[in-house]
């Protein structure tokens, strides 16, 4: 199962993930899970800001922004 | 009433959570909810202006209570930190969940967004956990209207077991209903029976090892299987809060570590360790929240936020997204120097009259010529410009502000500029605290309570500074008009705001590169985890933004400055008119300081009117003019061109008025300023710091500037 797995800030905007997999760990990891990102989540890449980072997910119908540093901690299954 | 029984914990709830009860049988009611539910619209309009702030007792975190009559009882109502969960991650959620937990409140109202209903249950959940006198406020219905999204409230209620009542509260749709549900809970006409979360068979197994144990220690004071799911996640804070509200101290209970270590055990052997644990408690509330969500909600149009969407791909787009930001911020600024010119000089007509007034009273007393010189040309004087000048900015820059905040296009900019905050190493949301500073620093300080990691608030705190405040902001137009735009001709008030422009986006570009610097030295850390929510946008209520804004804002920071000014012009008064040999004391200090402002491309007179301005930044152009007019107190000149030749006369180039906008950008803070650091860091040291270092940087930049000019032969 771990094969098609991807950081979800690689996920490419406009397509939509399912969580698999979380290694951040400690308040980080608790703030994730607070916001829903609990396995099987689907997430929508929804856009990059002008930068380029960070990038705004919609997440269980909330639109939240993570840096690089954060949803490259979040794995998860394109679909 | 079967209600005084909790009163004998009255005592308690001023001392730990300073609450104030006018008598024993007030009622407390806690508000919870997530940011941005509209949780302070319901508190607003449910306590009107009968509220006062403060801080939680250690915290800095705001405390703010109101107060409202229903059928002839008196309702105490906290407004707790708003908060997505209560783990106690953040002091905030610590706040929050102490409250409800050992505040005994006699009810909990959770404010929820209709819009974003399932991650709001989140919150819903885990404080029926804790207690079961919950009502829950479905807020924000209108919006769902608008987006098509219905909530079958009644299905709600039924599938969490407590009331639930929807609310507009922005139109005062439901608040009725609210206060009477409430009033139904406490007497017990409504009873209720919340949700159970299902957690994993395993975990169940573990709370049941514990929880008779802790259920004999704390008896009915809190929900003991709560406690226990708590102390077995390993929750410290929870420890130190029961110590410090119940007196028990559990750390020491070598029976209740055997339990907790028995149930370690129990889940141990399921191959669950400590970060499994968490996942499997945190997964347990979402799925239940998402099938709760699942069941209540319906969508009519799939499709109901694509407007938000679309908009948000033109505010936030790779090409547009930094022009309109700067662009809106011009725009808010144009409006507020083109519209505060003609208001500002009635208000000073009016106020002057009234100085002739005040003058032709004084001599029908027969007071000395002294008294009125001190009252009416020192003190009223100093009062009737720093009014003039800032009143009607202010109250054109606030409500300006306060639209876009209620628009919700604050998030966009922090989404906007992160990028850059984060290559500075710090906090996504100090671009919102950095915004607030442009209203007034003090609040924009204050503002940096969203900042949880102590490293980045400090940062944030110390580099609040260096972007123009609204009492700066006079000084910065003022120089702009008279000196930059005044060969522009037609087009002044775009000029004087391009060049402020200019000066804000060396203030953003300053804070920046004085964060990484900060970071690099002596606060190094890495940026920590940041999630930002890009809320839904709303309509804004321009009449209440107009009211809230002046009330909470304008008068507030007017009555500061007023409160300061009027000492201020006192002192001034004495400097310029007590004289020591043949000159006042005002022009003795300014030619002692006057070598070094020439380095820095200023004379001593500009320097001494920084220093005389601490009290307040707006007062600092005046006190130049009355120094420079050596008449003693200050004047009104009639018009701009007047001014420019007053400075001219006094030896001023172009360069002077570039080095004092420079200065004015990069000096120390305003008195109220540094007093706000010296309360939100408990340290001296750090408002030291916050002083010395944009100082520093103005008396860098300035000495650059002007030597730099004056070695290329450009003046």
């Amino acid at each position: 199962m771990a094969k098609n797995l991807i950081p979800l800030n690689q996920l490419p905007i406009g397509s939509f993930g399912k969580v698999k997999r979380l290694t951040a760990e400690g308040i980080s990891r608790r703030r994730m899970l607070d916001l829903g990102l609990i396995f099987n989540t689907t997430v929508e890449s929804l856009r990059k800001s002008p930068a380029g980072d960070p990038i705004a997910y919609e997440i269980r119908g909330a639109v939240i922004a993570l840096r690089s540093e954060e949803a490259s901690k979040i794995y998860v299954e394109v679909i | 009433m079967g209600l005084t029984n909790q009163s004998t914990g009255t005592g308690a709830l001023k001392e730990m959570f300073e609450v104030e009860l006018e008598s024993p049988d007030d009622l407390v009611i806690a508000l919870a909810g997530n940011p941005n539910t509209g949780k302070s619209t319901v508190f607003n309009s449910l306590t009107g202006l009968n509220q006062h702030t403060g801080n939680w007792p250690g915290k800095t975190v705001t405390n703010a209570q109101g107060k409202y009559i229903h059928r002839n009882n008196r309702y105490i109502l906290v407004d707790l930190p708003g908060t997505y969960s209560l783990l106690a991650n953040s002091v905030e959620e610590e706040v929050a969940r102490d409250f409800i937990c050992f505040g005994n409140p006699h009810a909990t109202v959770v404010v929820t967004d209709a819009t974003c209903l399932e991650r709001n249950l989140n919150l819903v959940l885990q404080i029926l956990e804790i207690t079961d006198k919950v009502v829950v406020c479905v807020n924000l219905l209108d919006e769902a209207k608008r987006k098509k999204i219905d909530v079958n409230l009644k299905k709600l209620s039924k599938l969490l077991g407590v009331p639930v009542v929807g609310t507009a509260a922005r139109n005062g749709e439901g608040l009725k209903e609210l206060k009477e549900t409430v009033e139904k809970l406490i007497n017990g006409e409504i009873k209720t029976n919340p949700v159970k979360i299902d957690y994993d068979e395993v975990l169940e197994k573990a709370i049941e090892t514990v929880e008779p144990h802790i259920s004999n220690l704390v008896g009915q004071q809190i929900n003991s299987k709560w406690a226990s799911l708590r102390l077995i996640d390993g929750d410290d804070s929870l420890n130190q809060s029961m110590d410090e509200y119940l007196k028990f101290d559990f750390s020491n209970d070598e029976m209740l570590n055997q339990k907790l270590q028995a149930a370690h055990d129990l889940l141990a052997a399921e191959n669950n360790g400590v970060e499994d644990l968490r996942d499997l408690i945190v997964s347990s509330i979402v799925k239940k929240a998402e099938a709760i969500s699942k069941e209540v909600v319906s969508l009519e149009n799939k499709n109901y936020n694509q407007l938000d969407r679309k908009i948000d791909r033109v505010l936030t787009s790779k090409i547009f997204g930094l022009p309109i930001m700067i662009g809106l911020l011009g725009i808010v600024f144009w409006l507020t120097i083109a519209g505060a010119n003609v208001p500002s000089a009635m208000l000073a007509n009016g106020l002057f009259w009234i100085e002739g007034h005040l003058t032709v009273f004084f001599s029908w007393l027969g007071t000395p010529q002294w008294v009125h010189d001190i009252l009416v040309l020192g003190i009223y004087r100093t009062l009737a410009w720093v009014v003039s000048v800032m009143l009607p900015p202010m109250a054109i820059f606030f409500p300006l502000f306060t639209l876009l905040e209620d628009l919700g296009y604050l998030p966009r900019v922090a989404f906007n500029l992160d990028y850059y905050f984060k290559k500075a190493c710090a906090h996504g949301k100090q671009a919102l605290t950095m915004c607030m500073g442009f209203g007034c620093n003090a609040a924009g300080i204050i503002a940096c309570r969203i900042i949880d990691s102590p490293r980045e608030r400090l940062i944030a705190i110390i580099t609040n500074n260096f972007v123009p405040c609204n009492g700066r902001f006079p000084t910065l137009i003022a120089l702009a008009t008279i000196f930059i735009a005044s060969a522009a001709g037609a087009f002044s008030s775009i000029a004087a705001t391009l060049s402020i422009l200019a000066a804000i986006i060396l203030g953003v570009f300053i804070t920046l590169l004085i964060s990484r610097l900060l970071s690099k030295t002596i606060l190094k850390g890495l940026p920590s985890s940041f999630t930002l929510e890009l809320p839904p946008y709303r309509k804004p209520q321009v009449g209440k933004i107009i009211v809230r804004s002046i009330l909470d804002r304008t008068l507030f920071v007017l009555g500061r400055a007023v409160a300061v000014a009027a000492p201020a012009g006192l002192v001034i008064w004495l400097m310029a008119n007590i004289t020591i040999g043949n000159a006042s004391i005002l022009t003795h200090s300014a030619n002692f300081l006057d070598p070094f402002a020439q380095l820095l491309g200023m004379d001593g007179y500009i320097m001494m009117a920084f220093i005389l301005g601490l009290p307040a930044n707006e007062i600092v152009v005046p006190i130049l003019i009355m120094s420079y007019m050596a008449k003693g107190s200050m004047l009104e000149l009639d018009s701009l061109e007047e001014m420019r030749q007053l400075f001219v006369n006094n030896g001023w180039t172009w360069l002077t008025a570039v080095c004092m906008m420079l200065f004015s950008l990069n000096h120390w803070p305003c008195g109220t300023t540094l007093w706000t650091i010296r309360k939100e860091t408990q340290s001296w040291k750090w408002t030291w710091i916050s002083f010395i270092l944009p100082t520093v940087t103005g008396i860098v930049v300035c000495f650059v500037v002007a030597q730099g000019a004056k070695l290329l032969g450009l003046v």
